[in-house]
């Protein structure tokens, strides 16, 4: 795999006045309430690891105070950790110094907040500038960058209002905007879209989606929304009382949560729509090249399966029912047999499209690719099991 | 057991040496570098006079002028620029524009030095802690101490006149530009800072881009109260020789002219009521865009 950009290392953070004194409670593995109890600290975070790869939306959830913000706030030094180490590109941002450290947070990271950050006495165009200003670049130059992804985020014509004339949604726009107009590589976003109403929020999320695939930036984004995460991500971390739970790609976390929090996380989701196809498929594993029926039967037989696929080298050609095999005669070739209503499905579809497809035919959905190759296969009751929440081991792809 | 009945007091004699050392000291003190301490103001001092003189000699109706204009761009009010107008015309028809000029500019000047001295010290109270646990008391005394009391070492020090006057005007009135700068800082929102930070601001470009334009309403409520409280003291610094509308009103204490003392604490009144307005409507009308901005 290659460098991690981001490699967060044995973090730990305790709130109070003296945290260094009280380390040893949190090594010895009391927990946060009783920590605050015994010292009067807080745990904001226990023992974080974990490695951020270039290019990925890295999401980070949680419900309220579980230390997300903490978290990202570690990202940039805007808090520093008690003990451990945070790893940018290599270096260590431990250890720089406040000059090397500004020059970092100009050059490299940009952040988008909670509650927005913005200047109230500055427009909404010294607000995207903002980034760019500090860093002393020229006024017609920088606000002729600040224009562009104003108009980038749809708020052309609103440079001269300033936040307090703008909706929630339109600051949070101006929020983004400053965040990339500084060209930093990695965006650190907490909680951008909470404050928005669902409809701007989802268009919120393709802009997003839709500009990293443009500017491959690394995207390390909170929210408490598990549909948000799941739709965004390409990881996800579980934040519970300062502690990682679990991280992993979202369908494992769907499918696999690592305890009863996790779960409770997961529960509501909207499983059909949230899961692809390739998440659950299993392998296709009775595949007949054979044109001999009675071969394939035999096959068929030994590995104890109803249907098998028809493929030629990897392209998949069809679906055989063993009934129809076994009431065939001889002269027929094995073209002729292929069930007819059975179609193929796509792999990256969510499960939600293919449950028609189940209904109509008894047997496994061929999971079938762009270049035509089969993949994999969708057992009805696989289907079933995952979209009622019962998941079984042997489901892994 | 005399000390249960009677105070453990100091024996008359051993307060009387006290204070003839404390005294001693601080005479010797002055006679060594009151003409030092005093060249040092001298600046200052021909400035002072300068400006008063400029006010002054400047034509009655240009003068009413110049302070209508000021008013209305600093508020954009025509009724607050027309009452400005009526009410320095009336001081000058009731005899008073001369010593109404001399305080307006002993004001101004006391002003300007109170915000110079002040604000920086009110930033410096907000960046540390420390800081702010050292001045908040000498604030307080300040404050709380008669005036008449520290009128007394300025004026061994560098004896009667106009300096010493603004010296002890401008400790009057100092506290509140430090205390609201301090405060207003403080008050800044932390995520506003917290994103200046992230942008990388450095602590000069955080304090002039961030923190003081946000700190600017209370720094001018600070501003507002020190003007105000510059003109309560113009009274009692007119006895030690700053001239103005303090010495008529100082006059008529002594020879009970209760009509002269109304007329000039009138004057006083319209300046203060003038630079109130000025400066609240301009502070006022320099925030509205920021409007309500936590939401
Ligand atoms: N400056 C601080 N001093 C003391 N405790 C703090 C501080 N900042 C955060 N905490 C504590 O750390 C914990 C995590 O807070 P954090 O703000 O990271 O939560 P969060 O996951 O971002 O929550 P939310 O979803 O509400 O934003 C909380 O228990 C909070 O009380
Ligand atoms: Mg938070």
């Amino acid at each position: 795999m290659t460098q991690p950009l981001i490699s967060i290392q044995g973090l730990y953070k305790l709130f109070g006045p003296n945290p260094k004194k009280h380390m040893p409670l949190v090594h010895d593995g009391k927990n946060k309430d009783e920590i605050l109890a015994e010292t009067a600290h807080t745990l904001g975070l226990k023992d974080i690891n974990l490695d951020i790869y270039p290019g990925e939306i890295f999401v980070i959830m949680g419900l309220s105070g579980s230390g997300k913000s903490t978290l990202i706030r570690h990202f940039n030094r805007l808090i520093d950790p008690t003990e451990g180490n945070v790893i940018v590109e290599g270096e260590d941002i431990m250890h720089y110094d406040e000059k090397r450290l500004r020059e970092f947070r100009r050059k490299k990271m940009s952040m988008v907040f909670q509650r927005f950050g913005l200047l109230p006495h500055y427009t909404v165009l010294d607000n995207v500038a903002y980034g760019l200003k500090n860093q002393k670049v020229p006024k017609a130059e920088r606000e002729e960058k600040a224009k562009k992804w104003l108009e980038d985020v749809g708020l052309a014509g609103y440079e001269k209002q300033y936040p307090a004339q703008l909706s929630g949604g339109q600051q949070q726009r101006v929020g983004l905007a400053r965040a990339l107009c500084t060209d930093a590589d990695i965006l650190l976003m907490d909680e951008a879209f909470s404050a928005l109403d669902p409809l701007i929020r989802s268009e919120m999320q393709d802009q997003l989606i839709h500009l990293q695939e443009r500017l491959h930036k690394t995207i390390v984004f909170i929210t408490h929304d598990l549909d948000e995460a799941l739709r965004i991500g390409d990881r996800i971390a579980i934040l519970r009382d300062g502690e990682l739970i679990q991280l992993g790609k979202p369908a494992e976390i769907l499918l696999h949560p690592a305890d009863d929090y996790v779960e409770k996380f997961v529960r509501d989701v909207n499983r059909a729509r949230a899961l692809t196809v390739e998440t659950v498929m299993q392998p296709a594993v009775c595949r007949i090249s054979s044109d001999n029926i009675d071969e394939a039967l035999a096959q068929m037989k030994q590995q104890n399966a109803d249907y098998a696929f028809y493929v030629e080298g990897e392209r998949y050609k069809g679906l055989l029912a063993m009934e129809q095999l076994a009431a065939a005669s001889a002269p027929e070739s094995i073209q002729e047999l292929l069930e007819e209503s059975c179609q193929a499905v796509s792999p990256d579809s969510p499960l939600e499209e293919v449950i028609p497809q189940t209904l109509n035919h008894s047997g496994p959905l061929p999971v079938v690719n762009q270049q035509g190759d089969l993949t994999g296969q969708l057992p009805r009751d696989v289907l079933m099991e995952v979209l009622t929440g019962h998941p079984t081991e042997d489901q892994k792809a | 057991m005399s000390w249960l009945t009677e105070f453990p007091e100091l024996s008359r004699r051993d307060l009387m040496g006290l204070r003839k050392t404390l005294d001693g000291a601080y005479r010797d003190f002055s006679r060594e570098y009151g003409d030092t301490i005093e060249a040092f103001f001298d600046p200052l001092l021909s400035f002072l006079i300068w400006f008063e003189k400029l006010l002054i000699a400047t034509p009655w109706w240009l003068m009413i002028a110049i302070l209508m204009l000021i008013t209305h761009l600093a508020a954009r009010s025509l009724k607050l620029t027309i009452g400005v107008g009526i009410a320095l015309f009336m001081v000058g028809y009731l005899g008073m524009w001369e010593d109404t000029m001399s305080t307006l500019s002993i004001i101004t000047v006391c002003t300007i030095i109170a915000i110079i001295v002040g604000v920086p010290i009110g930033i410096l109270m907000a960046r540390s802690g420390r800081t702010q646990a050292i001045v908040t008391p000498i604030l307080d005394i300040m404050q709380t101490m008669p005036a008449f009391v520290y009128l007394i070492p300025v004026v061994m020090l560098l004896g009667i006149g106009k300096i010493p006057g603004l010296i002890a005007v401008v400790i009057y009135a100092i506290p509140p530009v430090i205390r609201l700068t301090n405060l207003g800082i403080r008050l800044v929102d932390k995520e506003v800072l917290e994103a200046a930070d992230a942008y990388g601001a450095s602590p000069w470009q955080r304090l002039i881009n961030v923190q003081l334009p946000l700190a600017m309403p209370n720094i001018m409520a600070g501003i507002n109260q020190t003007i105000m409280m510059s003109l309560a003291m113009v009274v009692i610094a007119s006895m030690i020789g700053v001239a103005g509308l303090g010495q008529p009103v100082l006059k008529s204490i002594t020879n009970q002219y209760f009509t002269l003392g109304l007329l000039n604490g009138g004057a006083i009144v319209v300046l203060a009521i003038i630079f109130d307005r000025v400066s609240q409507a301009w502070a006022h009308r320099s925030q509205q865009h920021m409007g309500d901005n936590r939401s």
